[in-house]
């Protein structure tokens, strides 16, 4: 799609020091090196600060693969000495040497294969533990990031991040760390045993790793590159099956499909493409280990055959060398394996760390102060508030000070984007005012707790999202913990007792996936239950009653009303029925108050003002 | 809160390995790449073996006697072996990657092409984070085995096969001694298999709701926020989670207990060459040369050997994904087209007819509609009414088949709607939802989606319609503006006028809306309305409505009440006669009376 791509272009281009911060670096895939090497550092950071707590666990692995190499070491060893003494002695009648030396290595085998299990079980869990710290960590955090956080950065990424990404690291953890560990600890004693063993022929084997260290920085280098690509490319693969399997009416209706099945096409080929490429550089890689050891093989064998003639070295020696030369190299393969998944993780961990160093931008008060005790619902005041969703984007509440007192029910009347929402959002602390402030019983937002927050003041949106559960499960969530009777008592205030009643499973039906099982005005009576239950002594309710017949939205109202009584209340409502019930109506119009009146004296209003002017419409629709 | 995993309708239970043998028309394009892999594994691993036993014709010749003439022959034939076997590593790889990565994209193709025609029926029971997992992480389990596991459990399998020959030319006995060691692997495996599968299942499945719950965690933000219920979530996802942790663990024991057997094996075998092959030196029956290439060889034969098990988990994994990818595959499209479909007369009318609609969810026994008759003549606007949860949102997806009736019949223009070709009906036919989604793209293509017939004009025609033109063209981009998930985020209201006019995009003759002014505000709403009105003018439409103002767009009224129209009539006779409807609809006058007050 050639079209511009999102408001992130609007945004005005950020300094140098900002291009790498948060989440910002992560579409970009040709990084400049600084920029690289600060996403690389802080992805190692992350991975250092999930592997401290539980260093001990790594430390009694890592112990317990040394002890297994060292073990599994001493195979060649005994099999050396087998030849070099135990067969001449057992040929001149004494086998004690070689009985020592086959118990001693079928001793080895089997501690090998016991300490194997045993690195296994502790390794396990030391990256299931890693992997169950950073799942809680991401989750939690993207439920602290505010809401503007999210409406940029969208969820199909996020689920990506907490899907895809960890898993990647699981495969780094499960394969990768068992093949690295391996590797360098075989690697490094087999050099020590071959340098023991004879200098220099050791010294020549180990020349050989000249030319694997460098195809090992080209490798990582590529197949960095290539699996940053495989992130992108299987986020947006999942953005896309996000995306229709949400929207699946709409895509059938409007034979969306094959339009669909090109897009997916597109993302499908990219993620392929990059697989494809870090496979090769892969086969490339392994490519050369293999024939810089085999290579080094064919000149130790040259080499030692010749000297052992010449009586210059032990045939035994020459042989334990063949047989460490190829244990030498195998776990270079394992090497690779591990910078596969190396690479790999790391991309996925750059784009994990980018959103654990995204800063809510409501945050919860350091120091929080209570709330004073209220019977009648909260006072809510705005204080000089201007706002606007982005620093720089245009100002969508002009500075202006409003005052709720306590127990009053507003109505906020006006046209669609005039800035209603906005309000109310601002009220349940979505957004803060980048000026002014909001102010509940006295107190700005910002110094009050979040749960306290939360307790006290209750937004019911039009879209109710209901999760997979009990039409129950859905109810408490206003308030976990609450009994059924408490549930059904909320239910039966706001009218959906009934229909829930109905249900083959009453209120243990599973709603299905979004609520699928009920219908949009079923929906929104559920919703309605909830804030009910909640209890809070602030409701904003931004058109919570859009779906409702008007006997069930008349019900709802009268229960409001007996309700708000004692509350304080922010309605929005496109009915004019809804707005009727009010104390105050506010008219909002391109993010200013206009109108401020009880609903009477807005009628009456003798110039013929706006609400007067909505009314005589409404009136008249009914006729 | 629990996530139903597994739903009752899934076809019999398959075994692991034929879902794995289903995979091979993913394969079979790619057949000769495969083999030709399989081949360069095995001629690699074939110079690995040769390596050792040149060796011993080392140590045994030029060595043993001292005469070094044939050495240099015999060193580069270890280099060419050597650089062979490299080559060859590189050949297997190439070759490979091109067919792993190939099959997986197709798969993921027509998982999606699948997904796309199953009936909403399906999308309401399954919950996509278990779709997303099966399009995400099964399938890149399955690209995995594909790449590796499958060759090498051939390959490891032939090796060892072939090792073990080698084995025994170079002396019975020795043979002999690795073959009994190795054939306990066949018992271990069979006992492993049966546990691991059910783990494997168990954490893919728990992988799956942990993706629903990841989903749900972020299209329910807003409520979350609302409610500060995010920490309540949390503690569910680290429940979740520390499941999955848990069977994770058994998996890592089960497998390190098969590892540890394994491996010990092929070490059992060596210790008793080594013991075997010292007594046959010492009485002259066999030569040093010969030990040495037999412990190399049984060296060689460690990994294939002890791969087996790594392999076996490998295999097990993706045979699992299979599973789960074709449970997903066999779910079967209720909704398709006809064999022989019906066309549509060629002055398509638009006559919209209910005759006798029955329908009941699958799977319940209460039906929602129970006989539903109702005409909707040609270029007619009809509103229907009823109360929450009366089944007219039901009724709706029974024109465009988004759902199908379980009696009776829906017909346009005469013709049954099952007998028409499913991407007529849906041309013929446009819905706008009461939830209108957005999609992550520009608002012409939001408006235009599926249409490919449909030019500018017909889009900007459309936007007019919905009195949507003026707020697309104060969007920075105007129509090329990129709203949807990823984009602008519009206001309810903008988001209903958007959908409205993907409804009259393709020039419909039917027009089926469902409350579509719910979120508008007043004078919003009337704007929409009357250009409502132009369109409707030349349009069959079925309106689902709330609101006295939207059932003024319908010539007619269908009052909906237990599962049937219950009556018919212009909303001034159903005021006056229809006690139900009054009750529905009638904005009576304690609502004036309080203004008034």
């Amino acid at each position: 799609m050639s079209a511009p791509t999102n408001q992130a272009d609007q945004v005005t281009t950020p300094g140098p020091d900002e291009q790498w911060r948060g989440v910002a670096a992560e579409d970009v895939t040709e990084l400049d090196a600084v920029v690289g090497a600060r996403l690389q550092k802080r992805s190692r950071v992350l991975l250092a600060s999930l592997v401290r707590p539980r260093l001990w666990t790594a430390l009694l692995a890592l112990a317990l693969v040394v002890t297994e190499n060292l073990v599994v070491l001493a195979g060649p060893l005994m099999i050396a000495i087998t030849i070099d003494t135990g067969i001449p002695n057992a040929i001149d009648g004494d086998t004690a040497v070689l009985a020592w030396c086959v118990g001693g290595y079928l001793a080895a085998g089997l501690g090998g294969a016991a300490l194997r299990f045993a690195f296994l079980k502790v390794s396990g869990r030391f990256g299931q533990d890693v992997l169950l710290d950073l799942r809680q960590r991401v989750f939690g955090h993207a439920q602290r990031l505010s809401l503007s956080f999210h409406e940029d950065y969208t969820s199909g990424k996020v689920i990506s991040r907490l899907t895809s990404d960890i898993d990647s690291l699981h495969d780094l953890l499960e394969d990768g760390l068992d093949g690295l560990l391996t590797a360098v600890l075989s690697v490094f004693g087999i050099a020590v045993m071959l340098l023991v063993l004879d200098l220099p022929l050791g010294l020549l084997v180990l020349t050989g790793l000249i030319p694997v260290v460098l195809v090992t920085r080209w490798f990582y280098l590529r197949s960095r590159y290539a699996y940053r690509n495989t992130r992108g490319a299987i986020a947006k693969i999942i953005v896309q099956f996000v995306e229709t399997m949400n929207g699946m009416r709409a895509v059938q209706a409007f034979r969306r499909e094959s339009r669909n099945e090109s897009i997916l096409a597109g993302f499908n080929d990219e993620f392929r493409g990059a697989n494809k490429r870090a496979l090769d550089v892969m086969a490339t890689f392994t490519m050369t280990v293999r024939l810089v050891g085999n290579l080094s093989l064919a000149l130790v064998l040259a080499i030692g055959a010749v000297r052992v003639v010449q009586g210059g070295l032990e045939l035994g020696v020459l042989t334990a060398f063949t047989l460490y030369l190829r244990r030498f190299y195998d776990p270079l393969d394992e090497l690779a394996m591990f910078a596969n998944s190396y690479t790999s993780a790391i991309a996925a961990l750059e784009k994990i760390s980018g959103v654990l160093e995204e800063r809510p931008t409501v945050v919860d008060p350091a120091s929080p102060v209570a709330l004073p005790p209220a019977k009648t619902g909260r006072a809510v005041t705005f204080d000089g508030v201007e706002f606007r969703y982005s620093t720089g984007g245009p100002v969508v509440l002009p500075r202006f000070d409003l005052a709720v007192p306590a127990g009053q029910t507003v109505a906020l009347v006006g046209a669609t984007g005039a800035g209603k929402s906005t309000i109310a959002k601002l009220v349940a602390r979505f957004y803060d005012p980048p000026s002014g402030r909001v102010a509940l019983s006295g107190v700005d937002l910002r110094s009050v707790a979040d749960a306290e927050l939360r307790r006290a003041v209750v937004m019911v949106t039009q879209e109710n999202f209901l999760f997979a559960g009990s039409v129950a499960d859905n109810i408490a969530l206003g308030r976990p913990g609450a009994s059924r009777a408490e549930i059904e008592a909320a239910a039966e205030a706001v009218g959906a007792d009934e229909f829930i009643r109905a249900l083959p499973g009453g209120y243990d039906t599973d709603v299905r996936k979004r609520g699928g099982r009920l219908s949009a005005g079923q929906r929104q009576l559920v919703a309605f239950a909830r804030a009910f239950l909640a209890d809070p002594a602030v409701l904003v309710l931004d058109e919570a009653t859009s779906s409702l017949d008007v006997p069930t939205e008349r019900a709802v109202q009268r229960a409001l009303e007996s309700v708000l009584a004692d509350r304080t209340a922010l309605i929005i409502a496109h009915r004019l029925s809804t707005v009727l019930i009010a104390d105050r109506v506010l008219v909002v119009e391109g993010g200013r108050i206009v109108e401020d009146g009880s609903p009477a004296e807005l009628v009456e209003h003798p110039a013929g003002g706006r609400f007067a002017a909505l009314h005589r419409t409404w009136l008249e629709s009914l006729a | 809160m629990k996530n139903d995993t597994i739903d009752s309708h899934q076809p019999a239970r398959n075994t692991n390995l034929d879902a794995l043998r289903r995979l091979s028309p993913y394969l079979k394009p790619v057949r000769g790449r495969m083999i030709g892999s399989a081949v360069a594994v095995l001629a690699s691993m074939m110079c690995g073996l040769l390596i050792p036993l040149v060796i011993q014709r080392i140590l045994d010749g030029p060595v043993a006697t001292g005469d070094t003439s044939a050495l240099g022959w015999m060193v580069a034939a270890v280099g060419v072996l050597g650089a062979a076997e490299a080559l060859l590593f590189f050949t297997r790889r190439r070759l490979i990657s091109g067919p792993s990565t190939r099959a997986e994209a197709e798969l993921r193709k027509d998982l999606y092409h699948h997904l796309q025609r199953l009936p909403i029926a399906f999308h309401d029971r399954w919950q996509s984070g278990q779709l997303l997992s099966r399009a995400v992480s099964d399938l890149s389990t399955l690209r995995r085995f594909i790449a590796f596991a499958l060759i090498f459990l051939v390959v490891n399998s032939l090796t060892l096969v072939i090792g073990l020959g080698v084995l025994f030319l170079l002396d019975p006995m020795l043979g002999l001694i690795s073959t009994l060691c190795a054939a306990p692997l066949i018992l271990i495996s069979t006992l492993y298999e049966s546990r691991y599968a059910v783990l494997a299942r168990r954490s893919q499945d728990q992988n799956g709701d942990l993706a629903t719950t990841v989903e749900e965690s972020v299209l329910g933000i807003r409520v979350l926020k609302a409610f500060g219920r995010g920490p309540h979530l949390a503690a569910r996802f680290a429940e979740q989670a520390r499941e999955l942790r848990r069977t994770e663990l058994r998996k890592v024991h089960v497998v390190g207990l098969l590892w540890g057997a394994i491996i010990v094996l092929p070490e059992i075998a060596i210790g008793g060459q080594l013991l075997y092959g010292t007594f046959g030196i010492a009485n002259g029956t066999m030569t040093v040369g010969t030990l040495v290439a037999a412990v190399a060889v049984a060296t060689y034969l460690r990994w294939p050997t002890d791969s087996i098990g790594w392999l076996l988990a490998e295999t097990n994994q993706a045979a699992t994904a299979a599973m789960r990818y074709w449970e997903v595959r066999d779910a079967e499209i209720t909704i398709t087209d006809p064999p022989v479909p019906r066309r549509l007369p060629a002055t398509a009318r638009g006559h919209l007819r209910f005759e006798n609609v029955r329908f009941a969810h699958p799977g319940s026994d209460t039906e929602i509609l129970r006989g539903v008759t109702l005409d909707v003549r040609p270029g007619e606007t009809v509103a229907l009414v009823g109360a929450t949860g009366s089944g007219k949102t039901t009724l709706t997806a029974l024109v465009p088949r988004l759902v199908d009736v379980t009696g009776g019949r829906v017909t346009v223009d005469g013709v049954d709607v099952r007998d028409l070709e499913l991407g007529q009906l849906r041309r013929v036919v446009a819905t706008a939802f009461e939830e209108p989604v957005l999609f992550s793209a520009s608002v012409r293509e939001n408006v235009a989606l599926g249409g490919t017939e449909v030019d500018e004009d017909d889009v900007r025609q459309a936007l007019r319609v919905a009195a949507a033109e003026d707020f697309v063209d104060a969007l920075p981009w105007g129509l090329d503006t990129r709203i949807g998930e990823q984009g602008l985020s519009l206001s309810g209201g903008q988001r209903q006028r958007l959908a409205l006019a993907r409804a009259v995009v393709g020039r419909p003759s039917v027009l089926v809306l469902d409350d579509p002014l719910s979120a508008l505000d007043v004078h919003t709403e009337a704007e929409v309305e009357h250009a409502l009105r132009s369109v409707l003018r030349d349009v069959t439409a079925l309106v689902v409505a709330h609101r006295p103002s939207t059932v003024q767009l319908a010539d007619r009224v269908a009052m909906l009440s237990g599962g049937r129209i219950t009556a018919v009539g212009t909303h001034s006779d159903l005021l006056a006669g229809n006690a139900e409807y009054r009750a529905l609809l009638s904005t009576d006058d304690d609502a004036r009376s309080e203004v008034v007050a």
